[in-house]
């Protein structure tokens, strides 16, 4: 039936679960839509017949809707409407709530093109492989304008907006081949500006990720910031700190410098100067790094510059990646760590 | 003035024509230079029809362009500027002031018994507001037009290297026509009723025209504020939207869409007006409910103002806003669900004549409630995350505004042409029409549906091949959509010229204009009738109090 | 227009409803205006709460007692507008004629303020845009916070020079005899016009000169 269904409203293959629960409400809403303007139109032609015109300047009743009909009809529609949309809140809601521990893949998105770069792994242009089975976050960025990531097959689209981190996470649960589309107009290749989601079993995953290890082609970056030729994006965040003189204020073990520690720093709770109290996620580490002025730590001086305009794309998701794999470091003897708060695992 | 039943006026011992708003003076500099809100309505209806062809003609090449997958008659560039240009001139020049600039300014007045509107000075700088503005966006067309869709996200808008800015000045103009419009009907129908008509007696397409007036007041400064940031911008670099300078380019769109989702209901209210009034006249009834009709286009006009965030569910909102804007839609959705109600139980127990202009009606109502149920569905925030920027949405507008706004249009078009121009049209070529143009309709957007289901995006050039079926079945249907177009005007221009004359009522209605001859008389009326008469009244008491 | 006759304009039934109507329209604008600037408003507002410090520094480095200065001179301006309009229902006209002139200079008295104002900003190299050495190592939040400045009181000031000349011609239709007894009406529209650009700097103020630190 959902097969019939999905064939007949020319829907894409459902590649994952969230896929096949939206098409069930899209078939409820559509079937009822189809149904509706049938019956008003097959209501409307019944009364032009029926009571079409027999004498000239013929006379009417005057005809009021009576309340009992007006009501009933009002709160029935608006019923309907309201249970449409709280189904689809639901949905919404698990669609833009990631679970924990997901694979996550960092996207950039520019002027015509998908980048996509994978903590263990390489980057990719265009294709994006992932294991079937796993939730995968993709942590999305714009270089330029804003452009939409558009998986249909998922049923899934999040606008990747410049200057700003937002995520997408999916569970896809059949391997194949499925298309990527931009969806937000962004220029003169707007519609040449796609890709392809490789949907691979865990064991072929693990095979493909082993295979572009090994030939592991660094990150080229067109603007010609030098680049290490270790694939590996931690370790590449290692080497981007020292580069930019990160550690001339951060340490790696805990131990308090001219800035806060990065050893677990990555999720956990932190006091701030004006008196929020946020969660250091990959959004407050980038804006850490983009402006720094923006959110101080308590306890600590604003004398940290930005890196706006220092720090590229790829570096600065390789330091975010760095950062999030210091959580739990070893600890410099002597050390003692204020009580840092870490969010409770769910 | 003529003590006597309309017709020859004997002067200085001469039969001769009675003077109408168009045989007195027939100077070009008297048209131009017009304060009579019937010439005015002319002047809007001749310009915005000339915009809506030129919009049709685009979206004609554009339909032709997706024939093949890849390139067929235009580059990517120009498609880019055909698809943002189709948009900015059937929006803002064709479907915002076409209703009420035309067809508003023509009846209004006459249907509340006045001479004219509240400030006819004014009114007529509001056709000039127009026309300037859209000269202005027409010579940004010759400068190559821009590529941004009709939408202008920044931060590709401020950056595209295209006619942004003399596109944006010349719409910045054209929005005070709308505003000035709106404040016109507003302080007419507060303040210029005939003595004894109270408002709950108006014909209700003055109700749908004023609640089309307090959006048009209230949103389009919005958009002007909106678009000018976005030419200051381009043009001076001040970069409010700009992420590197700490703007944020989403901002834009909370202000876009904060207009131009209520002018949205600036392009369908007029519409609905128009139907109630073909409903009644042709099915002889008084409206299955009054109030339910005036009310529901005040409770548009006000929940549409709350709903933009609908446009915006994947463009980072809070999950919360998401959920928010979500039942305001569902809210909003109600009103026009309350108007298909009382339309299709106005028809029952009607005596109807089956004209072109219930014709037209009857197409609107199957469209429009597809459309408008399929708007419940974007309006469903999970099924929108896929629908969201395809041709869905497309096809879901196309249906409000093609098979809602015009069929509406060339509904009202038609019942008033005598009224307008003395002469009638010809029902047998208008049935014809009506039906191409709804089959075509049908045809071109329908599968439209189909290809955002599929996944189709927006606004794309090139498109996957296994796309192609569904585009070529689209592109005939807008042939035959433009054939039913075509085939209108021509008719109605024969009809002008050699037409049958109208008496004042061919339709028998009892509606306020039909009072009056056709066309009417300067200042409207030749005697001013008392306005104690119902204007839905076709029951026995009413033929007896229109004899 | 001769002068204090009931002569009104032919679509309307008499003065009164002219008038009536008249005033309506202006409020109906006046709407529209509100909007405009509330647009504006809103973004200030989004950009604040993104960028608290910075707004902060901002609205602290404007000189406050200018900006307070401007709220007082406008106020004036607005009571001496609207002794005028009760002065020529009166048929006092040339009293209401000196009130508006007291206006007019109160307006130009503001600009002339509000240009000393920009001329120090771009003295120091605050231009809107985030252009100018100003804004060297400064936190990002104030290019923003500046050009909404300059937007803002720059749309305002538009808004002031268009109210001056409509007193102006006011003024001058007073002064001809053109605008007395009982066709006092247009005065009032001007005046309603004043005032919102009154009411508008009203808001400006405090958000431009008396919120520092954080909101």
């Amino acid at each position: 039936m959902n097969e019939l269904l999905r064939r007949l409203l020319s829907l894409p293959p459902q590649a994952s679960r969230m896929a096949r629960d939206i098409d069930m409400l899209h078939y409820f809403v559509i079937g009822v839509t189809m149904l509706a303007s049938f019956l008003v139109g097959v209501v409307a032609w019944t009364f032009i017949v029926r009571y079409r015109q027999k004498a000239h300047q013929e006379v009417t009743v005057r005809v009021e809707a009576p309340l009992a009909f007006e009501v009933p009809m009002i709160v029935g529609v608006l019923a309907l409407f309201l249970l449409w949309w709280a189904i689809g809140f639901r949905q919404f809601i698990e669609i833009s709530t990631p679970p924990p521990h997901t694979l996550d893949i960092y996207v950039t998105a520019k002027q015509w093109m998908w980048k996509f770069s994978y903590p263990e792994g390489p980057s990719a242009v265009e294709e994006l492989t992932v294991p079937a089975g796993r939730p995968v976050r993709l942590i999305m960025t714009s270089r330029d304008v804003i452009h939409s990531l558009y998986i249909p097959a998922l049923r899934l689209k999040q606008d990747v907006i410049p200057g700003r981190y937002v995520t997408m996470w999916f569970e896809a649960d059949k391997p194949g081949t499925y298309p990527i589309y931009c969806a937000e107009y962004c220029g003169v290749s707007h519609s040449r500006m796609r890709g392809r989601l490789v949907v691979l079993s865990d064991e072929d995953y693990g095979v493909w990720l082993a295979a572009s290890e090994a030939q592991a082609v660094a990150p080229r970056d067109t603007d010609g910031v030098a680049t290490p030729s270790d694939s590996n994006l931690r370790s590449v965040g290692q080497a981007v700190a020292v580069r930019r003189a990160c550690f001339a204020c951060h340490t790696v073990d805990g131990q308090r410098h001219v800035g806060p520690t990065w050893r677990g720093l990555y999720d956990s709770k932190v006091k701030l100067t004006d008196g929020r109290t946020v969660v250091a996620d990959e959004a407050y580490l980038t804006k850490s790094m983009m402006e720094p002025r923006a959110d101080v730590v308590l306890g600590f001086n604003p004398v940290m510059p930005s890196y706006h305009a220092v720090l590229s794309e790829p570096e600065t998701a390789a330091l975010v990646e760095f950062i999030k794999s210091l959580r739990d470091a070893p600890v410099a003897p002597g050390v003692v760590l204020p009580p840092v708060e870490t969010r409770p695992e769910p | 003035m003529s003590a006597m039943s309309p017709g020859l006026v004997p002067q200085g011992g001469v039969l001769s024509v009675p003077p109408t708003f168009v045989n007195d003076d027939e100077s070009i500099r008297s048209w131009l230079l017009t304060t009579d809100h019937k010439r005015v309505g002319v002047l809007f209806f001749v310009s915005t029809a000339l915009m809506m062809a030129l919009g049709g003609a685009f979206a004609l090449v554009l339909r032709i362009e997706h024939l093949t997958p890849e390139r067929t008659i235009v580059d990517a560039l120009a498609y880019n500027r055909l698809f943002t240009m189709h948009g900015v001139v059937m929006v803002f020049l064709f479907m915002i002031p076409a209703i009420p600039g035309a067809f508003g300014n023509f009846l209004v007045p006459i249907m509340i018994g006045a001479k004219d509107v509240a400030f006819p000075r004014l009114n007529i700088a509001s056709f000039y507001f127009y026309f300037v503005g859209a000269i202005v966006v027409l010579v940004a067309m010759q400068a190559g037009g821009l590529d941004t869709g009709w939408t202008f996200y920044t931060p590709y808008s401020v950056q595209s290297p295209s006619a942004v800015v003399p596109t944006l000045i010349g719409l910045f103009i054209v929005g005070w026509s709308s505003i000035l419009t709106g404040l016109n009907f507003i302080v007419t129908i507060h303040t210029m009723r005939a003595k004894g008509l109270g408002w709950m007696r108006m014909p209700l397409f003055v109700w749908s025209i004023y609640g089309t007036s307090i959006i048009q007041v209230l949103a389009t400064p919005v958009l002007g504020l909106a678009v000018a940031l976005v030419a200051i911008d381009h043009g001076l670099d001040w970069g409010l939207f700009d992420p590197a300078r700490g703007g944020d380019p989403v901002l834009f769109q909370h202000l876009f869409w904060f207009y131009s989702h209520p002018a949205v209901y600036i392009m369908i209210l007029p519409a609905m007006g128009v139907v109630t009034e073909v409903v009644c006249t042709f099915c002889r009834k008084n409206p299955f409910s009054y109030r339910a009709i005036a009310y529901s286009s005040l409770g548009i006009a006000f929940v549409g103002f709350l709903t933009w965030g609908h446009h915006m569910f994947v463009a980072g909102l809070s999950v919360f806003d998401a959920g928010a804007f979500g039942i305001l839609s569902m809210l909003v959705g109600i009103f026009s669900a309350i108007k298909v109600f009382t339309w299709v139980g106005t028809m029952y127990r009607g005596s109807i004549a089956f004209k072109t202009p219930l014709l037209y009606v009857f197409t609107f109502l199957f469209l429009f409630v597809f459309g408008g149920m399929t708007g419940i569905a974007v309006a469903t925030t999970s099924l929108d995350v896929h629908w969201h920027d395809t041709y869905f949405v497309v096809a879901h507008f196309h249906f409000i505004m093609v098979g809602g706004t015009l069929t509406a249009y060339l509904a009202g078009l038609h019942y008033w042409f005598p009224k307008v121009t003395g002469r009638l049209y010809s029902e047998r070529w208008g049935m014809l029409a009506a039906a191409l143009v709804s089959a075509g309709f049908f045809v071109t957007f329908f599968p439209q549906f189909l290809l955002g289901n599929a996944g189709m995006p927006r606004r794309y050039y090139d498109y996957p091949p296994e796309y192609q079926t569904l585009h070529v079945i689209s592109t005939v249907g807008s042939w035959v959509l433009a054939s039913g177009m075509i085939l209108t005007v021509t008719y109605l221009a024969w009809a002008l010229k050699s037409g049958k004359r109208a008496g004042n009522n061919p339709w028998h209605s009892a509606s306020y204009e039909w009072l009056t001859r056709s066309p009417p008389p300067p200042h409207n009326f030749d005697d001013t009738p008392a306005f104690v008469s119902d204007p839905y009244d076709y029951t026995e008491t009413g033929r007896l109090s229109h004899e | 227009m001769s002068e204090g006759t009931a002569a009104h304009l032919e679509h309307f039934q008499d003065l009164e409803r002219q008038a009536h109507a008249a005033r309506l329209g202006i409020w109906v604008f006046l709407a529209s205006e509100l909007l405009l600037f509330a647009g504006l408003f809103a973004l200030y507002g989004a950009y604040r709460v993104h960028y608290p410090e910075a707004f902060g520094w901002g609205v602290d480095h404007n000189v406050r007692v200018l900006g307070t200065l401007n709220t007082a001179i406008l106020i004036c301006s607005s009571y001496a507008v609207a002794t005028s309009v009760h002065m020529l229902r009166k048929g006092r006209a040339k009293l209401a004629a000196g009130l508006l002139g007291f206006t007019l200079a109160c307006g130009a008295t503001f600009l002339v303020i509000k240009g000393f104002e920009y001329a120090a900003h771009f003295r120091e190299g605050v231009f809107p845009g985030g252009h100018g050495a100003f804004f060297h190592g400064k936190p990002e939040g104030l290019k923003v916070f500046y050009t909404l400045y300059f937007l803002m009181t720059g749309l305002h000031g538009i808004h002031v020079i268009v109210g001056m000349g409509i007193l102006a011609w006011l003024l001058s239709r007073i002064l001809r005899g053109q605008l007395a007894v009982p066709h006092t009406h247009p005065l009032d529209i001007g005046a309603v016009y004043w005032h919102l650009i009154d009411v508008v700097w009203i808001f400006l103020w405090p958000i431009f000169y008396l919120t520092p630190g954080a909101l």
